[in-house]
């Protein structure tokens, strides 16, 4: 009897805990979004909601100031973009070649390797591509716009770099999530296939990924999520200039505006600073809201 | 596991009290500690200035109450120019200027106090044959007027134009000395002293600018209109990208209160003069 009450008033307390664990996560979520928008609002009424959004000049600390912010956005997203356009077919191959095409011994080495890939900390991803890509851009750069009046020459930090570094960072998320899905397909429908006379790679491309496919576009997604929201190995090798996002331009990020200038800013800079904050955090929601209704579409499929 | 619960919790409340115990002795500590270091001096002293001297201030205010916790130490950061104007009018008894005072200060009686100066280093990679340049020169580099050091006497090679961030007081000296003040067109714009010399030293054609306590042998320093950058030309004046930290006072130091002299006494002593090559700046050659 008394054993039994014990057990009982256990559970409760283990219950209580779980509870308590998940309201954090929630109340994290809202504390950050209430956050967010208090400190980031007010500098869109003090500098005006289409001059911060579509302004071009960036000068936060002239006698008179502007804070345009549209390169920085178009950076992001043009950014993101292409290490996505980049990076997806390479980790749709690399996901199809583990789970469709090498045998057992051959995805034993590339299954850890791409798992190691996603473990590596973005600041070494930064350092390698500050001390290899960097030059070796700055190589092509020289070359590309050799005798150039206009060209601003960069040493090598711009855009292409960020985007090359990015496009390497996303493939363990889009690889596994993709080869994941990949796995599921039921195996009655590669059959099916090749019964009827596809070859291999027909049935690859017109019947495992098609069925694979929401599965897929969540892990491309993720992807976006990870090269919008990344900090750290952008600001090591984008240079950080505010500029029109063309390859070989130095570039700003969302991200790397916040890294870099908050240290020093005050007054309405280190306001503008939350606002871009704000940015960044609505366009995480917005593919963070894309990933879930890709989520509950894949679960009606299944 | 009743007894187990009871001697947690008396473990618990012996680790609390232990903790208070250490605590209030740790404050009493402090207390007597600072009796002994501190006169009869308590008040308030206030400044205002410069942002620039923003790091000193902070640094110096801080150490200077620790070691006279009677003190209240208040720093305002309103810009050079509105710190010796309060100074003038008496709302503060130290006016902050990152700069020479002007003729029409020093009139009313504002009296220049040079405490530390500032000095800010050219830099470029170890391969540039380019070993000096005008300040015109330089200004044209930063606004993108020049192009090539070839253009400067040195190797067809682009120039990388490197600098601070937005809201760096290194970007802010170095553009207001060379009067270049938000023309800059920076290739590259990073977010602390370490990355600029190491994107300079690994860059070829790339120049940049430091702090001078900053420069290591990785990087090439330039001289300016002839003048090399070191501690001495700088203390003597004649490096251009250098500026003057000064804490001016109405009328000579020696005539104001007490709090005031002992401010003085405090930045002239070795403590203080450590805080100011400890925040980068350059002690003056009339120190004291």
């Amino acid at each position: 009897m008394k054993h039994r009450a014990r057990k009982n008033a256990a559970e409760a307390a283990a219950k209580r805990v779980f509870a308590f664990c998940g309201v954090v996560a929630v109340l994290a979520v809202c504390s950050i979004t209430v956050y967010m928008l208090a400190k980031g609002m007010p500098a869109f009424a003090g500098v005006g909601v289409s001059e911060l959004l579509f302004g071009t000049r960036w000068r936060p600390t002239a006698q008179e100031p502007s804070y345009g912010i549209f390169y920085i956005i178009l950076s992001s997203v043009v950014g993101t973009a292409a290490s996505v356009l980049l990076g997806v077919p390479v980790a749709l191959l690399t996901a199809v070649f583990l789970t469709e095409v090498s045998g057992k011994t051959l995805a034993a080495v590339v299954q850890p390797a791409v798992e190691l890939l996603a473990a590596i900390p973005s600041v070494i991803y930064g350092l390698l591509g500050l001390m290899l890509l960097n030059p070796l851009m700055y190589r092509l750069e020289k070359a590309l716009f050799a005798g150039s009046e206009t060209h601003q020459f960069t040493g090598g930090a711009n855009m292409l770099s960020a985007v090359l570094v990015l496009a390497i960072m996303i493939l363990p998320t889009v690889v596994n999530v993709s080869a994941a899905s990949l796995r599921a397909v039921p195996n009655e429908l590669r059959a099916a296939s090749l019964a009827l006379g596809a070859s291999k790679v027909q049935t690859i491309f017109k019947v495992t990924i098609p069925a694979a496919r929401s599965g897929i576009l969540t892990g491309v997604v993720l992807g976006i999520g990870r090269a919008l929201g990344e900090a750290m190995a952008i600001n090591m090798v984008a240079g950080g200039s505010v500029n029109l996002p063309l390859p070989f331009h130095s570039v700003r990020f969302l991200t790397t505006q916040l890294v870099s200038e908050m240290g020093y800013a005050e007054g309405m800079h280190r306001q503008v600073l939350f606002s871009v904050g704000l940015v960044l955090y609505l366009f995480i929601m917005l593919v963070n809201l894309v990933l879930q209704k890709l989520r509950k579409e894949a679960e009606r499929h299944a | 596991m009743k007894q187990r619960n009871k001697m947690k919790k008396a473990l618990a409340v012996c680790t609390a009290l232990l903790m208070l115990a250490c605590s209030l002795s740790a404050c009493g500590g402090a207390s007597k500690e600072g009796a002994k270091a501190s006169s009869t001096l308590s008040g308030k002293l206030s400044l205002a200035g410069s942002t620039s001297m923003e790091k000193l201030c902070e640094a110096m205010s801080e150490s200077f109450m620790n070691a006279n916790p009677d003190v209240t130490v208040t720093v305002e950061y309103t810009g050079s120019s509105a710190g010796v104007e309060s100074l003038l009018q008496g709302s503060v008894d130290v006016g902050n200027a990152s700069r020479k005072l002007k003729d029409g200060e020093t009139e009313k009686g504002a009296v220049e106090n040079v405490v530390a100066i500032d000095g800010i280093a050219v830099i470029t990679d170890k391969a540039n044959t380019v070993s000096n340049l005008t300040t015109e020169q330089l200004a044209d580099i930063y606004t993108g007027a020049v192009r090539n050091w070839s253009e400067l006497g040195g190797a067809d090679e682009a120039i990388v134009v490197i600098g601070r961030e937005a809201g760096s007081g290194t970007r802010g000296a170095f553009e207001e000395l060379l009067k270049v003040e938000d023309a800059c067109r920076y290739a590259q714009e990073l977010d602390s002293t370490g990355a600029v010399l190491a994107k300079t030293a690994a860059t070829p054609g790339a120049i940049g600018y430091i702090s001078l306590d900053a420069v290591d042998a990785s990087v090439q320093c330039l001289s300016l209109n002839g003048v090399a950058a070191a501690e001495e030309t700088i203390a003597a004046g004649e490096y251009p990208l250098s500026r003057p930290f000064v804490m001016a006072t109405a009328g000579e130091v020696s005539a104001q209160n007490e709090l005031v002299q002992a401010w003085f006494a405090y930045l002239a002593s070795e403590e203080g003069q450590q805080i100011i090559q400890g925040v980068g700046l350059i002690l003056p050659r009339t120190a004291g």
